[in-house]
């Protein structure tokens, strides 16, 4: 079947897709957009955490036919011109990235979070991130990132 | 395989009466799952998530009761149903993680109907219906009746969930679930517990330590009967400690679970003994100190 739905602001269309393909699949060998990964396919890590009109979802878990007419963000949609969203910056400045397979999740659940509530206390950032699975860094340097990224939007106001 | 994408309750029902063997798929997390590894490969795929209907609730005529669509999202329900369903919005925290959350809903949760599912045990308590909708018409099936063994329930095949009505809390409300962890954690068991003082009873849902959901009926006839013949209700004393240890041990007994990976059959009806008075002893504690005021003012209006 053909599938038509918006991905980071533009409009895209993918043929052939499977009735049963999962919308990760699509975006990453359809659309060529790998930045949203692939580790388990059951809902348990969040690598594949995408906004699915404007709400953060495990793509693996999205039907393809289900996007059909929706607005898809990725980790590709998060920075702006070239540059990258603050949340990226804060997870590079905060040494929040080792294998960076969690990553792309992660900014995206940070960057809803942050844009919703913008002063989060930890247990606001623990709770939002709770869907995220990281083996490499213990979560303390993200925790970090998060705090910093909030920290400077803040002043940045 | 087919996808089809109903734009309507109504093309929704024909689908489901057109393709019996037809899946329907709301949040599908859940079936998408089963897909990703193979475990299903259903012919047709219908998607339920183009029907408004079924994102919205609103109240039962009458007025005592939520009626909540199928897919409302477990996030909604935390976040605009604390007060008339406390037990339901408790038990939808505890779901998963926030993007689970976002996606699954009651309906999916009623149509798995895994002895695992978080809303049961908090429906069993609330007391709730079904409602079940078919091109035939509609049905209500009450919540006791509908699970009727391991991942079945009593959905006829051209029948899909519309909503379920669930009682608005009368009294406090309590959810409670044994994991390793906060997040992303699979009941190893659960308990649910709702007072209702306007009837003077309480009501029990148990998670997990079954081949169904189920409810602890021989505690709640015995609690019932110690709290009106103790004059709990009026004089709010209390809980006497050997009650509530009686009603823990019934709650226990009431279990018929099973070893495996998340724990021992011991453990589950250890488990569940605990959560029964501990749940019933904060639920007491809150209408001691709120419940019963409010109540006896409704009893005079
Ligand atoms: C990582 C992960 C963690 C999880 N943790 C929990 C947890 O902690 N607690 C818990 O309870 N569950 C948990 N689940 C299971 C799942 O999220 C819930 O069962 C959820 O309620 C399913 O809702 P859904 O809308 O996603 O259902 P779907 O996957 O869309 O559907 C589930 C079933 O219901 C049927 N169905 C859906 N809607 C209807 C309808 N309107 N009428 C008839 N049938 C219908 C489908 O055909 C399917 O059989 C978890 C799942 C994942 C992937
Ligand atoms: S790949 Fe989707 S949650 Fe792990
Ligand atoms: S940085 Fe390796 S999994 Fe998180």
């Amino acid at each position: 079947m053909r599938v038509r739905f918006t991905v980071n602001g533009r409009p895209q269309e993918a043929d052939d897709v499977w009735e049963g393909e999962s919308l990760l699949y699509v975006l990453r060998e359809r659309l060529g957009l790998p930045g949203s990964k692939n580790a388990c396919e059951q809902g348990e890590c969040g690598s594949c955490t995408v906004r699915l009109d404007g709400v953060p979802v495990c793509s693996c878990l999205v039907a393809a036919g289900q996007a059909e007419g929706r607005e898809v963000v990725t980790v590709e949609g998060l920075g702006e011109g070239g540059e990258l969203a603050p949340v990226q910056q804060a997870f590079i400045d905060a040494g929040a990235v080792q294998c960076g397979f969690c990553t792309p999740g992660l900014l995206v659940a940070a960057d809803d979070m942050l844009q919703r509530n913008p002063n989060p206390t930890d247990e606001d950032i623990r709770e939002a991130l709770s869907g995220n699975l990281c083996r490499c860094t213990g979560y303390e340097k993200i925790m970090d990132a998060v705090r910093l990224a909030a920290a400077r939007q803040s002043e940045g106001v | 395989m087919d996808f089809l994408r109903p734009a309507t309750w109504e093309e929704a029902l024909a689908a489901k009466a057109e393709h019996p063997s037809a899946v329907p798929i709301a949040g599908g997390t859940d079936v998408m799952v089963e897909i990703n590894f193979d475990h299903r490969r259903p012919e047709y795929l219908l998607d339920l998530t183009r029907i408004g209907d079924l994102q919205t609730w609103d109240t039962v005529p009458g007025g005592d009761a939520v009626r909540l669509g199928a897919s409302v999202p477990y996030t909604r329900i935390m976040e605009n149903l604390r007060g008339e369903l406390p037990g339901l919005a408790l038990a939808a925290h505890t779901v998963a993680s926030p993007q689970i959350r976002n996606r699954g809903g009651v309906g999916g949760n009623l149509g798995t109907a895994s002895p695992a599912g978080d809303a049961h045990p908090a429906l069993l308590a609330a007391g709730a219906e079904v409602e079940a909708e078919s091109v035939r018409g509609t049905r209500l099936i009450p919540i006791d009746d509908f699970y009727t063994g391991v991942k079945r329930n009593a959905l006829a095949p051209d029948e899909l969930i519309r909503a379920v009505r669930v009682q608005k809390a009368d009294g406090p409300q309590q959810f409670s679930k044994v994991g390793t962890r906060n997040a992303m954690v699979i009941a190893v068991c659960a308990f649910g517990l709702a007072l209702h003082p306007e009837t003077r009873t309480v009501r029990t849902g148990i998670g997990s330590a079954a081949p169904t959901p189920i409810r602890a009926r021989t505690a709640e006839e015995f609690l019932n009967a110690a709290l009106e013949g103790g004059g709990f209700w009026d004089n709010g004393k209390i809980i006497t400690p050997s009650v509530a240890k009686r009603f823990a041990e019934l709650s226990a007994a009431a279990c018929n679970p099973i070893d495996d990976v998340r724990g021992t059959a011991d453990y589950r009806r250890h488990a569940v003994g605990v959560m029964a008075r501990r749940t019933l002893m904060w639920t007491w504690e809150a209408y001691r100190a709120t419940g019963r005021d409010a109540h006896r003012k409704g009893e005079v209006a």
